[in-house]
């Protein structure tokens, strides 16, 4: 996928989602009725206090998570109604998860979790090690692919996961509070990365936060409250996070 | 399905983040399949040595004993009580078409000289067929003759232990022992049978035509213990019992209704009744490998479900790119037949280790046999992933969400 057609179809195309979990006597209304669309080729941030439905939200676009009502399409395809298996390889072949845990596999080295989703995928070792190690490249990491995750910093377990996230070519990354374990330097290093890999690949990012000043370098802005979307704006100039980081403070860059 | 070698590692990962408790987890399958292992052996040893055994009874020989069988089963019983005479021994020779040879035993014990070497042993007497019936070779001289039946020569044949014990290395044919104070001229010394089923050393015997043991060591020549007859084949063993039976119920005019006042044995029944034995132990033994890889099996589950919860994020990490339900189940089912099936190698080990160790130790014959190895390997593969089936379909059950969100 090239930037140029970045703007055309949807690939996220939501309507009227609800989603109620039955806890004990009491039924919970998580979402109540939200309805959008994410073009190809945005940098979406969600933004909403706990409680709010961003994260039911985010686990119906991840397809973790089937709709109460309402239709879900993921690049042409109505997921809101599939079996788990499916929903299984959707995610595998569509989406990319970051999380804010980084969720890598222990005592696994860094190729190694990130060849994790072409092992589902049933593509072959060699083409798994190269296209992991292609992965690696982009994010930077290139000469840690035999390292474990704990002799990685957290920047880096970071951008292991999202090379695991890029390895299959998804149609979609999703980024849950990705830089919530990060100091605020390397949370710019992460942001940079992504907005690298959404201007120069064309990827479409969704990416929740609750540091307002991260939503700035996104190109639009989705807030829930009590299971609606109450905002949506779009910011046509976002900031740029590889120049905020070299406006650092120089002593902040030695630490 | 993920590729084989490559479930082969993590599975091999997963035990080695803990070699301890994955080494006791093994324990019950290790002692379960050394437990079928060594009992198979020792089962399959013990029939070896019965039918060898049995087979060295001779050919197709039936034994005609005096006195009623006992309630117990074969009881030989022997001594004065006998009604057997020559003339039965002679009448079974002439009218009963299906034996093929016949011959009357006497027993009686003593001591043996030679030089300055004593050796106390078993006695029998018997007639010159008794050799070929018991399918008994002559490793060195000849047996003795019909003629030193008649003439109650004075002259013995050694079983391989006597003679090594008198002659320590020497050789025996032609030389004069005294037996009980009486002097014999040694005819032949026999080949080696090996041990009996009663656990007798049946080489620890001297024989000696049976009239020669009647006139000087019973002093009575209307004594006669065993008759032991060949039938002509395996298959005339029944019709031999049958006419041996009218004749000497005829000859000892026991009337229709009447109890015999003798018995028969053939060989058959001796195989049926060791067989009956060594399958209860083997009935025995197996169970008791059998509750063993229960356990171990219970024991692999536990473990499993501990790993299950332990590993519930990587689930949920797995499942979020794209793993299915039926990746978790058999990565999970691999791991647990790797550990069984391990343990089942470490487990044939031991079961090889103690087949041996009991053959030395105990002089128990024990024989292990490649289908034996085969249905261990396949018990304790069985046992991992019958007992690992439970906690790898409750990991592929689990809701990726739940999963990503467990601490």
């Amino acid at each position: 996928m090239s930037a140029g057609n970045a703007t055309n179809a949807p690939i996220i195309q939501a309507v009227d989602l609800v989603k109620t979990y039955a806890m004990g006597e009491n039924e919970v209304r998580a979402l109540r009725g939200v309805s959008l669309a994410i073009r190809r080729g945005e940098f979406v941030a969600v933004r909403g206090p706990s409680g709010s439905g961003k994260s039911t939200f985010m686990n119906i676009v991840g397809c973790l998570d089937r709709p109460t009502s309402g239709r879900f399409v993921l690049n042409g395809i109505d997921v809101s109604t599939l079996s788990r298996d499916r929903l299984a390889e959707i995610r595998n072949q569509e989406i990319g998860f970051v999380f804010q845990g980084f969720n890598l596999l222990p005592r696994t080295t860094a190729l190694e979790n990130v060849e994790v989703p072409l092992v589902y995928r049933r593509t072959g070792r060699a083409a798994r090690e190269e296209r992991s190690r292609e992965a690696l490249e982009r994010v930077g990491l290139t000469g840690r692919a035999s390292h474990f995750p704990t002799q990685l910093s957290g920047g880096q377990q970071q951008r292991v996961a999202i090379a695991r996230a890029l390895v299959t070519d998804p149609t979609l990354i999703l980024a849950d509070e990705p830089t919530g374990n990060l100091d605020s330097r390397t949370s710019l290093e992460i942001m940079a990365l992504f907005q690298k890999l959404n201007r120069e690949q064309g990827l479409t990012i969704v990416l929740v936060t609750h540091e307002s000043e991260l939503a700035a370098f996104m190109s639009r802005t989705l807030v829930f409250k009590d299971g609606h979307l109450v905002a949506d704006h779009a910011n046509p100039a976002p900031d740029d996070a590889a120049r905020a980081l070299a406006d650092l403070p120089a002593e902040e860059a030695l630490t | 399905m993920m590729d084989l070698d490559l479930s082969l590692k993590l599975a091999w990962r997963a035990l080695m983040r803990n070699p301890l408790r994955a080494t006791l987890t093994m324990l019950g399958v290790i002692i379960g399949v050394g437990a079928v292992v060594t009992t198979l052996a020792i089962g399959q040893g013990a029939r070896a040595s019965v039918q060898a055994q049995i087979a060295s009874m001779g050919s197709n020989v039936i034994m005609v004993m005096p006195g009623a069988p006992s309630a117990g089963g074969v009881r030989i019983v022997m001594g004065s009580s006998s009604n057997f005479t020559i003339d039965d021994v002679d009448a079974i020779r002439r009218e009963c078409p299906s034996v093929s040879l016949v011959t009357w035993t006497v027993r009686s014990s003593g001591q043996a000289i030679y030089g300055n070497q004593n050796w106390s042993t078993g006695i029998i007497g018997a007639t010159a067929d008794y050799f070929p019936i018991r399918d008994w070779t002559i490793a060195d001289g000849t047996a003795f003759t019909d003629a030193d039946v008649r003439n109650a020569a004075k002259v013995c044949v050694l079983g391989a232990t006597v003679a090594e014990n008198l002659f320590q290395g020497g050789r025996a044919v032609g030389e004069t022992i005294r037996i009980k104070g009486l002097p014999f001229k040694v005819v032949g010394v026999m080949g080696k049978k090996g041990g009996s089923m009663m656990g007798g050393d049946q080489d620890d015997v001297l024989i000696l035509p049976g009239t020669t043991v009647q006139r000087k060591f019973l002093g009575s020549m209307n004594i006669i213990g065993i008759v032991m007859v060949s039938a002509k084949s395996a298959e005339l063993i029944n019709p031999a019992i049958d006419e041996m039976s009218s004749l000497l119920r005829q000859r000892h005019h026991i009337r229709p209704g009447q109890e015999d006042d003798f018995f028969m044995r053939n060989q058959v029944e001796f195989a049926n009744a060791a067989e009956q034995t060594s399958r209860t132990m083997t009935i025995l033994l197996s169970s008791i490998a059998l509750v063993s890889l229960l356990v171990g099996g219970i024991g692999i589950m536990n473990i499993m479900l501990v790993s299950v919860t332990e590993r519930t994020r990587e689930i949920g990490i797995r499942m979020a790119v794209g793993a299915k339900g039926r990746d978790i189940l058999s990565q999970f089912l691999v791991e647990s037949a790797f550990l069984s099936l391990v343990g089942g190698a470490m487990g044939v080990g031991l079961g090889l280790a103690a087949s041996a160790a009991i053959s030395q130790l105990a002089h128990w014959p024990t024989i292990v046999s490649p289908s034996s190895i085969a249905l261990a390997f396949g018990f304790s593969a069985a046992v991992g992933i019958f007992f690992g089936f439970y906690p790898a379909r409750k990991a592929s059950r689990q809701d990726p969400i739940e999963a990503l969100r467990y601490e």
